[in-house]
Order: structure tokens, then C-alpha cells, then sequence
């Protein structure tokens, strides 16, 4: 809401003519109104600072690792393994890994997270349940990412001898994006109108059907959205796959979803903190860093448009 | 007035929470005949007749007592399906509601969910419950359209086709025509005229002309409690009631 | 007739069965993140309270010297805690500021168009990996500081506050906002009606009204600062010591996990000692997210809204 409020003549007069009449008792005087121009004007450049200095900083972020990273980034470099104690060739396998990974976290958290919104959403279960369910979902997401890594290391790792492998990373990083997509997924189910549940549910639809074809295909984007943006999340994180999932070097494929994987988040951390050849590691590190960076920004992208897109359409 | 009963509202008292929206309504809805349901606003006559069909069953915290019969039988029987009634007791609602879908698609959605899988019949019943509801002329060249692009007449004309399509045996409007214009209007009250030939149908109207001119029976609620019922002429002429007779000539509502 | 009512029995008890498979196939799911937290804490407990039995709580807490692989360790986890405690305050010096303040011209001074652009780029930034940052910190930020303040080494506490609170900025500025888009534009009206400016009005009425929204969001991102990991394991240096300056490296919680799990042999006391302090580390987030959430709903009354 935006209103221009411009102390004019017009409307300074009365104010005079009042503050005349109390004259010797404090008034507000033209003088003062100058003054308050002038703080809001320092004011507002402050924050308007607040948002360029925010935006500058995060824009430099970019800045370095774009330039550092595209003198090193190819079509080699993104398809290649890497080579000679990690000081050539490309980063292939890192890339294939954390699809793999992403891949893995979506297949676990989807189902668990849509049935969650659906149950939320359509099932209206008593204040308890509700309450008892809200509160997983909030405190779930504010764990911190180290704390699911060691979670998964104690049960999938060694509890359900699946051991450091593609599994127990996806595992981990499927239980980190569940609270994020079971938000946006109820968000999106809360916005389908009732009117549509009510017209199906009068022509003697069960709730499983009016669910199934009504509800979900009209909350779709929204879904996808939070799909979208756990994908994102996934592919970035790196605490709950150090000990889960990854490994620095592996010699081929992975054969199984036992295999360990390399994983870009990974290769970065290792080659900046295990390398040998700082040099040659910190460019392919820069290089690597450009690839997770554009991913991550089109991978998210794509969902803030998808969203802005809904609200734009529905308002 | 001893036609046949297609249902029967028996000492229907119903709360939310612990406010009485209903105190101890009995009526009866005769077979191939419109009964209307008027009254002020916020009488019961929207909750009574989401009773019928168990719209409210989805309303937390209410309770109902006393008894609803569809052909006899207890509606609210615990070993009644409360699917298969929505489905005999069809519902056209205040705003029309047509599902985000093609005309079509909106249509064979009550056949695909009650069962129904052959193409061609489906296809037969669509064209068939378009022409019923007067619809097929207007739309019969675009039917894979999407429905939220027709007016809002015609949207509610396919709310109507679609609740047709799934041959219901009681159809319950309410007020059906509140947030449409007035040629639209007056061409679902015609609608109403040809339906109740091989329907049963109950209206729910604020606009009493409406309800004078389509149904044989109306109800005049008041305050949740049902104050006359009868036939449509002999409550708009001769009233028994004093506070019918208010109503009808205006003195309130 | 399409629907014969003889069908209706037969079919009518198959489909309440079926509805109540489809209930419970939803319900139960339901509750996994319940399930989940349950079990983290379940797991944490059980690897990390064993510790207890041979290093008594206090001097865990309160002991200056960890020296996890000496030949007689010592589990002392003052010095990580403070280190937390350091870098996470000074991120909140840098994040507070920034994120409030973009927040409050994002949600009060930008016009429409700026509005459309800014909110989605700060949501876009939100989701850089935390990995990116600290790289970048290692590469770029800790040389020039160390050039520039001819410091000992650029990978501090300083730095890490500073890295750490860029990152926490868009999603500090992402809560504030949505805090103050709550506080009904009649304030801001009755304000302006009353001869107020614009600055005037939102400092003295939209913020204050927005305080335990906006002190939420502080919370939160506190919270979420000092879960942080790989940035701080890359940029803070490493030194399990108490700071005495903002300019010494550092070893917060969580790098200390991440960094040590590795060589900690499963079961060993080390094992143990990282897990309790994972214990630790997750039920202060937990204290922190309840409190958000207390402050939240208590914000959301006091303005009047039901949730």
C-alpha cells in the first residue's frame, strides 16, 4: 500500500492557524516538518542500502565463482572423470552421483510428504493428531543438516548394514527435504477451492476419488514446486551424505544402491580439504562450484517461477 | 396431496456445536413434483436440505436427531452407503462449480467414478444429459473446451447435465439461479418444469415469484423450525400461519 | 435404469473397507516426521549418552581442553561451544541488519515492479548451497582479509561471521517480510491519517507492532546460523580453543562433527563424544524452534488472526 503524503501549503495553513492560537505551547511548526522529510529520506536510503549491500554481496558471490569457474568449466569438464590424482579431466562422475542422489531423496520423500499434506489436508484429522503432526513437520525442519548425517550414519549406515552407500544417502537426504515438501504440497491442497471437492462429492464421489482426480491434479504445480525446490536443496547439501554416501574417488559406476557415489557438494569439500595439488584442485573446485551454483540457481528458478507464474494466474 | 412420498424429514432437530440451526422439522417431498424451500436468510432452509443428501455429514461438531427417509429407508443407517445416496439425491449448488476440465471431462467424471468404463455409453450419456439439461445446442461443437469458459448460465446448465448424468432419483437445488442473471434464470426454472416429469425435485429459493412459479409444494421456514408447508397456492393465497403470511406480503425478509 | 439398487449392498461393503485402507494409507505416513524426530533423538541418545558413564556432564560442558586422540583424552566442549557461540552471534551482527532492513524496504518502500523482481531473486538466493559459501569464503574472502587487516590467517571467527551472516540474510529477510505483511495495513493508515511520516509510521508503529514476528525470524535464523556446518568447517579454521578476538580461528559443534566423525572409530568414546554433542546441538534447535513457534502464534493473536 503506497501513499504519497505531500505536506502541502494547503494543508499546512490550519495547522498554523491552530498552533497561532496555542502559540507558546508546543505545535508542529513547518520547521519540523522539514526535519521529518529529512529523516525519512536518510531513512529510507539506509534501507535502501541494507537491500543494494544484501544484493551486491550475494551478486559478488557469483561473480567470483563464475569467473573463476568458466575458464575451467567444458564440455570435457562435465563429462569426463576426473584424472591424475584429481588434477585434470572433469567431473562426470560427481555430476552422476548427486543425480543419482536427488533422484534417491524425491523417490522417499514424495510419497511420505504427499501423503502427509493429503492427510492434513483432506482428512481433517482431530486437533490432536493435527497438532502432534505440525509439530513433527516444524521441528523436523529445523534440525540441522550435520545431526541428519549422523542419523543416517548410526541407522542406515550401521544399523541397517546398508553401509556408506547411494541408499543411506538418499535415505538421509529424503527425511531432510520431507518437511519442505510436505509444505508446499499442503499449501497447494488448501488452495483447491471446496466448491470442487463439494461438486464431486454430490454426484456421490468417495473421498479417495474426489482426492485422486479432482484434488491433486489442481494442486499439481504447487507439488511440483515443492519438488522442485527439494531437488535443489538435495543437491546441494553436504553434511548428510559426508558420512553416508560419499567418497572422493570411486573407480567406476555405481553398481548397485550400495555403491558409494561421488557427489558434487562432496568433490568440492574434499578437493578444497583432502587435495594434494592445492592448485590445479582449486580450479577444478572453482569449476565444480560453477556447476552446483547453476544447477542449483536453474533447479530453483525454474520452482520461484512455476510459483510466481500460479500466483499471477490465480492472484 | 396422497401422491407417492419420495422422502420424509421426521422430527429433524440438527445442531452445530451446541446452537439448534433445525428445531423439529417434519415434511414430506412427493415423487415428480418441485417442492420449494423459502424463507429469510439464515432460516435453515441451505442446512435442511444438505440433510438430504448428507452434505453436513462433513460439517465437525454437528449432530442430528431424528430421522430422514429416502424411499422409505433410514438415510442415515449406519449400514447405508452414504456414497450410493449422494448419488440418488444429486445436488446443484448456489455458484456453479464445474471442475476445471472440458465439458466433456466434467460430465463423464460422475460415470468414470460410479463405475461406468464403455466408451460409447459414456459418450451416449453425456450427449444424452446435455440435451436434458438444455445444453447440447449451445455446446455441441466444443466439447472438449474447457467449462470455466462458458457463461455462467451455461456453467450451471452443466452443473445440472453433469448431476443428471449420473440418474439420480431426487435433485436438490439450492438456490440455484442466486448468482445468475435473469434470462438465464428463467431458463433453468423452465428447466426445472421438464425435469420434474422424471424427477423429484427440491428447490431452495429467497426469491418467493421463483417459488411460486415452478414448485407444486413450498415450505416456509422460519428461525430453523418449519412453519407451513403445503401446496404452492394455498400458502401464497391463504396462509395459515400469521408469520407466513408476513413473509409472503413482505413485512419482513 | 444404469445403477440397480440390488447392487448396493454387495458394493457398499467393499467400498467401506477400501475407503478405510485409503485413510490409513494416508494417515499413517502422516506422522513419519513425528517418526523421524522421535528417532533422531532416539539414535542421538542412545550413541551419545553412553559418554556419560566415563566423562561426567559437567566437565563435558564445562572443560577447556578437547583433545579427543591424545592417549588421555579429554572431552572438553567449552572451547567448541564458544566457538559456536562467537561465530553465531557475530553472524547475527551482520544478518540482522541487513535481512530487517531489506525486508522492510522490500515490503514498504518497493513499488510493485520492484517488489515482482526483488522477492523472487531473494528467494533464489536463499537456495545457494551452503557448500558454495563456504568455498567461496576459503578462496576469496579469508586471503583478501588476511591481506587487508594483515591478520595471522583469514580462516577466523571474523570470517565466518561475516560469510555466515550473508548466507542467513535472505532467508532472516524472506521471515521478516512475511512477518510484516501480517500487520494490517489499518495501522499503517491511522498512522498517516494522523499527520505521520512514512519512516515515521513504519518505525513506530509497523515494526514495533511486528516485533515478535520479526523477533521470530531472529530466532529462526539464529537458529539455523549456528546449525550451519560446511561453511563454518571450511572458514573457521579449525582451532578447538577458546577465542580471545574475533580474528582467531575457531571450531565450532558443528564443524567439529563433521570434521572428527570421520577418523572416530564406531562405538569408541570419540564416537560417543561427537554424538552427544550432536545431542546437544540438536536440542538447543529444538529449544530455539519452539520458542519461534510460542512467539509466533502469540504474535499471530496479538494481531488478531486465528490459526
Amino acid at each position: 500500500m503506497r501513499r504519497k503524503i505531500r505536506v502541502s501549503g494547503a494543508f499546512r495553513e490550519p495547522f498554523e492557524r491552530t498552533s497561532a492560537r496555542h502559540a507558546g505551547k508546543a505545535s508542529v511548526s513547518a520547521g519540523s516538518c522539514r526535519n521529518k522529510q529529512a529523516a525519512q529520506k536518510a531513512g529510507f536510503f539506509l534501507l535502501f542500502c541494507c537491500i543494494l549491500m544484501t544484493l551486491l554481496f550475494l551478486g559478488s558471490i557469483i561473480y567470483f565463482v563464475f569467473a573463476g569457474g568458466s575458464k575451467v568449466v567444458n564440455w570435457d569438464f562435465l563429462t569426463q572423470w576426473p584424472r591424475n590424482a584429481m588434477t585434470e579431466g572433469g567431473i562426470f562422475p560427481a555430476l552422476l552421483g548427486t543425480f543419482y542422489l536427488t533422484l534417491g531423496a524425491v523417490t522417499v520423500a514424495l510419497p511420505l510428504g504427499l501423503a502427509c499434506a493429503v492427510y492434513l489436508c483432506e482428512y481433517t484429522p482431530g486437533s490432536l493428531a493435527l497438532n502432534a503432526i505440525r509439530i513433527g513437520i516444524n521441528n523436523l525442519a529445523g534440525v540441522p543438516s550435520v545431526v541428519f548425517g549422523l542419523f543416517g550414519l548410526a541407522v542406515f549406515v550401521k544399523f541397517f548394514g546398508f553401509g556408506v552407500s547411494l541408499l543411506s544417502g538418499s535415505l538421509t537426504l529424503g527425511i531432510l527435504i520431507l518437511p519442505g515438501i510436505i509444505s508446499a504440497s499442503q499449501e497447494a491442497l488448501m488452495a483447491v477451492p471446496n466448491s470442487l471437492r463439494e461438486a464431486s462429492f454430490a454426484l456421490g464421489a468417495t473421498r479417495w476419488q474426489t482426492i485422486k482426480k479432482i484434488v491433486i491434479p489442481q494442486a499439481l504445480p504447487g507439488i511440483l514446486t515443492g519438488v522442485i525446490l527439494g531437488i535443489g536443496r538435495a543437491a546441494g547439501e553436504t553434511a548428510p551424505i559426508l558420512f553416508t554416501a560419499a567418497a572422493f574417488y570411486t573407480r567406476r559406476y555405481p553398481q548397485s544402491p550400495f555403491s558409494e557415489i561421488m557427489a558434487l557438494p562432496y568433490h568440492i569439500y574434499a578437493l578444497m580439504t583432502e587435495g594434494t595439488h592445492p592448485r590445479q584442485q582449486t580450479a577444478i573446485a572453482y569449476g565444480s562450484a560453477l556447476v552446483l551454483l547453476i544447477l542449483v540457481l536453474l533447479i530453483s528458478g525454474t520452482a520461484v517461477f512455476i510459483r510466481q507464474r500460479q500466483r499471477s494466474i490465480y492472484g | 396431496m396422497d401422491k407417492e412420498i419420495r422422502m420424509r424429514a421426521e422430527g429433524v432437530n440438527f445442531f452445530y456445536g451446541s446452537r439448534p440451526a433445525l428445531k423439529d422439522v417434519n415434511l414430506e417431498i412427493y415423487r415428480n413434483q418441485v417442492t420449494a424451500i423459502i424463507g429469510p436468510s439464515g432460516c435453515g432452509k441451505s442446512t435442511f436440505i444438505r440433510l438430504l443428501n448428507r452434505m453436513n455429514d462433513m460439517v465437525p461438531k454437528s449432530r442430528l436427531e431424528g430421522r430422514i427417509f429416502l424411499d422409505g429407508d433410514d438415510i442415515h443407517d449406519p449400514d447405508t452407503d452414504v456414497v450410493d445416496i449422494r448419488r440418488r439425491v444429486g445436488m446443484v449448488f448456489q455458484k456453479p462449480n464445474p471442475f476445471p476440465k472440458s465439458i466433456f471431462e466434467n460430465i463423464k467424471y460422475g460415470l468414470e467414478i460410479n463405475g461406468m468404463r464403455d466408451k460409447s455409453v459414456i459418450e451416449d450419456k453425456v450427449v444424452d444429459s446435455l440435451k436434458k439439461a438444455v445444453l447440447w445446442e449451445e455446446v455441441k461443437g466444443r466439447l472438449y473446451d474447457s467449462a470455466l469458459r462458458l457463461s455462467g448460465g451455461q456453467q450451471q446448465r452443466l452443473c445440472i447435465a453433469r448431476c443428471l448424468a449420473v440418474e439420480p432419483e431426487v435433485i436438490l437445488f439450492d438456490e440455484p439461479c442466486a448468482s445468475l442473471d435473469p434470462i438465464s434464470t428463467s431458463r433453468i426454472e423452465e428447466l426445472l418444469m421438464e425435469l420434474k416429469q422424471e424427477y423429484t425435485i427440491v428447490i431452495v429459493t429467497h426469491n418467493m415469484q421463483q417459488a411460486a412459479r415452478v414448485s407444486g409444494n413450498t415450505a416456509f421456514f422460519l428461525l430453523g423450525e418449519m412453519v407451513e408447508f403445503g401446496k404452492t397456492q394455498d400458502i401464497f393465497t391463504k396462509p395459515r400461519d400469521s408469520r407466513t403470511e408476513a413473509y409472503i406480503t413482505g413485512r419482513f425478509g | 435404469m444404469f445403477f440397480p439398487s440390488s447392487f448396493v449392498p454387495h458394493i457398499m461393503k467393499k467400498l467401506i473397507s477400501r475407503e478405510r485402507i485409503y485413510a490409513a494409507a494416508f494417515g499413517i505416513p502422516a506422522f513419519a516426521c513425528l517418526f523421524f524426530l522421535a528417532g533422531i533423538t532416539l539414535v542421538l541418545f542412545k550413541e551419545g549418552l553412553p559418554l556419560f558413564a566415563k566423562v561426567r556432564p559437567w566437565d563435558f560442558l564445562s572443560g577447556t581442553a578437547w583433545y579427543p586422540t591424545h592417549e588421555d583424552p579429554e572431552f572438553g566442549i567449552l572451547p567448541l561451544l564458544a566457538g559456536s557461540l562467537w561465530v553465531t552471534a557475530g553472524a547475527m551482527l551482520v544478518c540482522l541488519p541487513l535481512g530487517i532492513g531489506s525486508a522492510l524496504y522490500i515490503n514498504e518502500i518497493a513499488g510493485n515492479t520492484q517488489k515482482a523482481v526483488l522477492k523472487p531473486l531473494v528467494e533464489l538466493l536463499a537456495g545457494i548451497p551452503s557448500i558454495v559459501f563456504g568455498f567461496f569464503g576459503m578462496v576469496v574472502v579469508a586471503p583478501f582479509l588476511q591481506r587487508l587487516l594483515h591478520i595471522p590467517t583469514g580462516l577466523c571467527a571474523f570470517t565466518a561471521s561475516l560469510i555466515l551472516g550473508i548466507m542467513a540474510v535472505p532467508t532472516v529477510c524472506s521471515l521478516s517480510d512475511d512477518a510484516l505483511s501480517y500487520v494490517p495495513a489499518s495501522y499503517r493508515e491511522a498512522s498517516l491519517a494522523l499527520g505521520a511520516t512514512r519512516w515515521e509510521t513504519l518505525i513506530k508503529v509497523v515494526l514495533p507492532a511486528a516485533g515478535s514476528g520479526i523477533s521470530t525470524a531472529a530466532i529462526l535464523g539464529f537458529s539455523r546460523v549456528m546449525g550451519e556446518t560446511m561453511t563454518v568447517l571450511m572458514v573457521s579454521g579449525g582451532a578447538a580453543i577458546i577465542p580471545r578476538s574475533f580474528f582467531q580461528p575457531v571450531r565450532p559443534l558443528t564443524s567439529t562433527i563433521a570434521a572428527e566423525m570421520g577418523e572416530a572409530a564406531v562405538g569408541s568414546t570419540h564416537y560417543q563424544a561427537l554424538f552427544a554433542i550432536a545431542m546437544l546441538l540438536f536440542t538447543l534447535t529444538l529449544i530455539f524452534n519452539i520458542a519461534a513457534e510460542i512467539l509466533s502464534r502469540r504474535y499471530r493473536l496479538k494481531l488478531g488472526l486465528q490459526r
